[in-house]
């Protein structure tokens, strides 16, 4: 098909302005995708740790409570609970809810807020609790 | 694309009539995933610490094998599905694209593998004395 090159190309990314909403859309894909490889070769690792031995597990237990180890478990919480609220609201963006502008934006913008805080709540818990 | 039969026109091009079989199951595995992973995190949260001997303990009840092998399977299934969509937005070329997707599989199966023969070792094997 011809088209005039003068005309404006759309629908493209960079011709829109950003806003929260697609902030928070490509913030699922990452998390998503961070989870997916980092967060659960994580967790496989340490139940392999455990099934193979004391000194296994001990080198486990090495690297995730060194600096960088708590830096990726932290991370990892953090991009858990964004992951996990972003989906709850794409269900109900799957029911055709939520798309109003400003219910939109509210939300779009409340989420991040949220998963912060239940990452620090999480963290201040295991500090606080057992150590 | 060829002007030949229908068909013709269409293979190779993406899901015929299992697209939506995907995205269904992407987000019935974001339920059973939400349930199960929020648990794991209560569960070692609640533990009396992370060291091998408790840990080991607490996979051996069956109560806590089960459900800890489900999450690996909703976790894998449900990342599988999701990188899959990410794979089929960003690498173009239909050669990598497939390559990629081959990968996915590997570490899907592979991951989910390691991760449950892990759970049966411990729990099949008992508490640690």
């Amino acid at each position: 098909m011809a088209r005039t090159t003068s005309r404006p190309l759309s629908p493209h990314l960079t011709i829109w302005k950003w806003g929260p909403h697609m902030a928070i859309s490509i913030l699922h894909r990452v998390t998503g995708n961070g989870l997916a490889t980092v967060g659960v070769m994580g967790v496989v690792w340490w139940l392999m740790a455990a099934a193979i031995g004391p000194e296994a597990y001990a080198s486990f237990i090495h690297c995730a409570t060194s600096p960088l180890g708590y830096l990726v478990m932290v991370g990892i919480s953090w991009f858990f609970f964004q992951h996990m609220m972003s989906g709850i609201r794409h269900w109900v963006l799957d029911l055709g809810a939520g798309y109003e502008l400003n219910t939109n934006k509210r939300w779009a913008l409340v989420i991040p807020f949220l998963s912060t805080l239940a990452t620090v709540a999480l963290w201040a818990f295991i500090f606080a609790g057992k150590f | 694309m060829g002007t030949g039969t229908g068909i013709g026109r269409v293979r190779g091009l993406g899901s015929v009539r299992h697209g939506a079989g995907h995205w269904l199951t992407h987000r019935y595995t974001s339920v059973s995933n939400l349930l199960l992973v929020l648990w794991l995190i209560f569960s070692l949260v609640s533990l009396p610490g992370l060291d091998y001997e408790s840990v080991r303990n607490w996979i051996a009840n069956p109560l806590v094998a089960v459900p800890l092998m489900l999450m690996l399977v909703s976790v894998f299934w449900h990342l599988r599905l999701g990188m899959q969509v990410m794979l089929e937005d960003y690498v173009h070329d239909k050669g990598l694209n497939f390559f990629a997707i081959l990968l996915l599989n590997f570490y899907t199966i592979a991951g989910a593998a390691a991760g449950i023969f892990a759970i049966a070792k411990i729990a099949l094997t008992g508490v640690v004395k």
